[in-house]
């Protein structure tokens, strides 16, 4: 039986400390004004100006060309998580079907033209990547911004697990009960893959909402910004200036953090288990 | 309800490993035949075969007038009840058991009627609403066998349905089953590894080993006349002790041991010797018996389980619990009561053999090493 | 596949774990199929095409480009470009701005992946004692788990800042007039810092549950033959630990190589020249502010290369792995 000793908790504490702070201190000190945090620094006390701050930070237009504001920056960012995480669901969710519950000649060959996309991250291609988006005349627009990113198969991975692990009971019962192709898949593999489209969702709705370097590339027209992007538009604007707005920036990397950090702590529970039962 | 003709049936897997091979099985309507064997022995795969489950790669499958080799599982009027229930985990029991149906259309009206009647018949009505998950182990196989009845299939397919189930469970159910069938008069066709199992539900018990029939009959009738060495191993508990013997003329050697046939040899040489534990007797030290070492003994209560050896074979004999017991024992057994396998093949000997023909001379017998 | 580099942290929680643990060897995938399955001639097509079209268009194509491309140099004003052969490979490894990048990259790699590691251990071995309150510390632990890399940089950076930043003031109390932004090697440290604080909470999870799914049998087995809480750490939970370890140690690789684009895009403040970048930065650079396309896909080649040899390498493992079970 192990006792728990007072250095146990104090390493957990200074491990939470040196986690937490930075985010605590980002929140409190947006709370502040520009000259106030520049006079005495961050902080760790509450400002009093949340209210005007975020006001400004979500309605005011900004930006070069003054058409974009922190509201649409969210929308946009909105829009790219949730775009993605269903694109992703629905296209992996298919293919995964297709290469676990059919024999065909091309499966084989099918698979592993899928499976090599991991190989390759996005970063190392974003060059080419970038022209054939110009090409096809997708910059600056949604379609640019969500399909290519759905070019991986990360997704299509996971559900083929998934659905490996399924019993295969239940597809001969299926077909025993004169359930075709289209039924089975409808009236029982997706309600019965209902947790984890959901747990996929979630991931890759914050894999879409953090994406950084492509929104960047895909977008010069700021009515498309994303609020990733808007974090490198705003310390653009900084270089320079007197007095930065250095309570901007950080109201802008509150809302941009406070989605996938509130999910994190809401459906922890969730990813832990995804971890555990995938583990074995 | 139909008759069911398997008729040569085999099964090469991709890759050219064969499953099965030349089967041949009639069963006859309302018939309850359970295919039993080890695992591996291709019972499964014959019983998938017959599902349409898996794609028939050499002769046919008859349900009623019916060749149904290229006929898809639902259109082959079949119920299946699965090892691990296969209940549809999102559906509620009401749902599991009308899926089949709607699928076929059956009228909304019909669908209630039948899902009440199966439910009732059960007992089960009160779970409907549930789902599965909320359900004990034998709630769900009987939901599982429900599901299978409101089809009103030809036949029913058991593919091991009991083994998830406790000991206590697995006994109760097994009675269930073999009442519900009884019941509905519908041809069955139950897979188990369990010998037990297979003994009591059976009208036929086909024996399975390596793809192919060792047996086919009534419980009883394999039990007394097993066909080969792997049957009588295989059916009944303890299973039936096989030693190595030598008939000379009227008498048989096992191990130091001398047993006067009494005109039942089958045949002279070597042989392979069938004992059930049940028919020993312990004797007293003397001629015509069997000295018998004693190892341990395990108590069942009723009787007593001793194991121990003869010459160097090991033999397990059942004897009453009141029975004294020491180191050294000596068996006999009634000569009728001997199977006889042949040494090389495993095959069963004739029971009786013709009155002493070609039997060579008696006095120089050897015991067998 | 245990690593899709191009992913922050929160796409690869499941699809990583889901793909790294459990299908182990693709090749044995026509093995493991189901017993029944479906044919049919066209619907396995039909929805396999979406996905097939998506991947095609973006990941093959733009892949096959980058690879012609980089034995090219395209022509400044865009008249068409000129075949060279192998000599972008060799322009960018014999460059010395290029080799010292790549040292860069290693030593950073080296240094995040060290102690994202090690802090992560450490909390997780201490979390897993913890009775009273572990709910509390794993929820403070893994909360800034999926904050955006470049989120983490603009935090970071504020925390080295030289008018306001915390930790700036804190060091010149001890002397170090910390200079990020303009000393190579203060950024240097600014950037491990950050990109190991971001880290820490993905080696927590895994290794607190790698820790946790060692069963309790063996640590009470454990406990009876070994009194020294250390040694038992060193001689049984550790090895059990390893398959994780391992496969975290190329997730920690990948991260530090990739995924910290956005960090450190923020923390240079597009001011790349005097100081330090990673190969991926480069790449961006050399394509984007460069305009040499060449030189880029070139690098992106080599790159590839790198993710290759890794990946490679993660399958011996994964082989090795499945006999561990």
């Amino acid at each position: 039986m192990y006792r728990t000793r007072f250095s146990d908790h104090l390493v957990l504490i200074l491990g939470a400390l040196f986690l937490c702070t930075p985010v605590v201190v980002a929140f409190m000190t947006s709370t502040h004004t520009a000259a106030d945090i520049h006079m005495n620094g961050l902080s760790l006390s509450w400002g009093g100006h949340f209210v005007e701050t975020y006001e400004k930070v979500l309605t005011q237009k900004g930006g070069f060309t003054g058409e974009i504001t922190g509201a649409r920056m969210v929308m946009n960012s909105l829009i790219l998580g949730i775009g993605f995480a269903l694109g992703k669901i629905v296209l992996s969710m298919m293919a995964a079907y297709a290469i676990v519950y059919f024999r065909f000649p091309m499966a084989t060959l099918s698979f592993w033209v899928i499976f090599t996309t991991l190989l390759l991250p996005l970063e190392v291609r974003i060059m080419p990547s970038y022209q054939v988006m110009s090409d096809l005349g997708l910059l600056n627009s949604y379609t640019g911004l969500i399909v290519p990113l759905l070019a991986s198969a990360t997704g299509t991975f996971y559900f083929r697990q998934f659905f490996k692990s399924v019993p295969e009971e239940l597809l001969e019962a299926a077909r025993i009960d004169g359930a075709g192709p289209f039924k089975f898949f409808i009236d029982i593999l997706i309600p019965i893959s209902r947790t984890m489209i959901a747990a996929i969702f979630i991931i890759m709705f914050v894999y879409g909402w953090n994406q950084y370097l492509w929104p960047m590339l895909m977008t010069t027209d700021e009515r498309f910004f994303t609020l990733m992007r808007g974090i490198k538009s705003i310390l653009q604007v900084w270089v320079g200036s007197q007095i930065p707005d250095y309570n901007e920036a950080f109201a802008l990397a509150v809302l941009a953090m406070l989605p996938p950090v509130a999910i994190v702590v809401i459906f922890q529970s969730w990813f832990i288990k995804g971890l555990t039962e995938s583990d074995k | 309800m139909a008759a069911i003709d398997i008729s040569s049936v085999g099964k090469i897997y991709n890759g050219g490993v064969r499953a099965v091979s030349d089967i041949n099985l009639d069963i006859r309507d309302g018939e309850f035949i359970v295919l039993v064997g080890p695992s591996g022995c291709g019972k499964s795969t014959l019983l998938r075969m017959v599902a349409g489950l898996e794609a028939i790669s050499e002769g046919k499958v008859k349900i009623g007038d019916r060749v149904v080799n290229e006929v898809e599982p639902a259109d082959r009027d079949i119920a299946m009840v699965f090892q691990n229930y296969a209940l549809y985990p999102h559906m509620s029991v009401r749902q599991n058991l009308e899926y089949g149906l709607k699928n076929r259309k059956t009228p909304k009206a019909e669908i209630d009627e039948r899902v009440a009647e199966a439910a009732r018949m059960l007992e089960i009505a009160q779970y409907l609403d549930r789902k599965p998950r909320a359900l004990s182990g034998g709630q769900r196989q009987r939901v599982a066998m429900g599901r299978a009845i409101v089809r009103k299939p030809a036949v029913f397919l058991f593919d091991e349905p009991l083994s998830n189930l406790d000991a206590k469970l697995r006994v109760s159910m097994r009675g269930e089953i073999k009442r519900l069938q009884r019941r509905l008069g519908t041809t069955s066709i139950y897979v188990t590894h369990d010998q037990l199992e297979a003994m009591t539900l059976a009208d036929r018990l086909v024996v399975l080993n390596g793809g192919k029939i060792e047996q086919v009959g009534a419980p009883l009738d394999v039990y007394h006349t097993p066909a080969s060495t792997f049957v009588a191993s295989f059916i009944g508990s303890p299973a039936m002790n096989l030693v190595k013997g030598e008939i000379h003329g009227d008498r048989l050697a096992i191990g130091p041991g001398l047993l006067s046939l009494a005109g039942f040899a089958p045949a002279s040489g070597a042989v392979t010797v069938g004992l059930r534990a049940e028919d020993m007797r312990l004797v007293p030290a003397g001629d015509n018996s069997l000295p018998f070492k004693v190892e341990y003994a395990e108590e069942l209560g009723s009787q007593r389980l001793v194991h121990g050896l003869i010459g160097d074979q090991p033999v397990t004999v059942a004897v009453s619990s009141e029975a004294e017991l020491a180191s050294e024992l000596h068996l006999s057994i009634d000569p009728s009561r001997l199977h006889f396998f042949d040494a090389e093949n495993g095959k069963r000997l004739a029971g009786k053999a013709p009155a002493a023909t070609a039997a060579p001379v008696a006095g120089k017998i050897q015991p067998v090493a | 596949m245990a690593y899709t580099t191009s992913q922050p942290q929160t796409g690869g929680i499941l699809s990583r774990l889901g793909f790294g643990a459990r299908a182990r060897k693709p090749a044995a995938q026509a093995e493991e199929m189901k017993r029944v399955q479906f044919t049919s001639p066209i619907l396995p097509y039909v929805f396999l095409f979406p996905q097939l079209a998506v991947i095609v268009i973006f990941f093959y194509w733009p892949s096959v480009q980058a690879l012609s491309s980089s034995f090219y140099i395209e022509d400044p004003f865009g008249f068409g470009s000129t075949f060279v052969g192998m000599s972008n490979y060799t322009d960018a490894l014999f460059s010395s701005e290029y080799q010292s990048i790549a040292l860069f990259t290693a030593v950073f790699t080296l240094l995040v992946t060290f102690f994202s590691l090690a802090i992560g251990m450490l909390l997780a071995v201490k979390a897993d004692r913890i009775i009273k309150g572990s709910s509390t510390y794993k929820t403070l632990l893994i909360a800034v788990y999926a904050i955006a890399a470049p989120v983490a940089g603009l935090i970071g950076m504020m925390f080295f800042d030289q008018h306001i930043g915390t930790f700036v003031k804190m060091m010149s109390y001890v002397g170090w007039n910390m200079q990020v932004g303009l000393n190579y090697y203060d950024t240097a440290f600014a950037m491990v810092v950050v990109a190991v604080w971001k880290q820490i909470p993905y080696n927590f999870i895994f290794l607190l549950s790698g820790l946790q799914n060692v069963p309790v049998s063996v640590r009470e087995a454990a406990t009876i033959d070994c009194s020294s809480g250390l040694r038992r750490f060193w001689t049984v939970t550790l090895p059990l630990l390893a398959p994780t370890a391992f496969f975290l140690l190329i997730i920690n690789v990948t991260y530090a190589l990739f995924d910290t684009f956005g960090l450190i895009d923020v923390m240079v403040k597009d001011k790349p020249a005097n100081n330090p970048i990673t190969l991926v930065y480069k790449v961006y650079n050399d394509g984007f502010r460069g305009n040499d396309l060449g030189g880029s896909s070139a690098q992106s080649v080599i790159l590839m290369i790198v993710v290759f040899v890794l990946t490679i390498f993660q399958f011996r493992f994964i082989e090795r792995r499945v006999h561990y079970n």
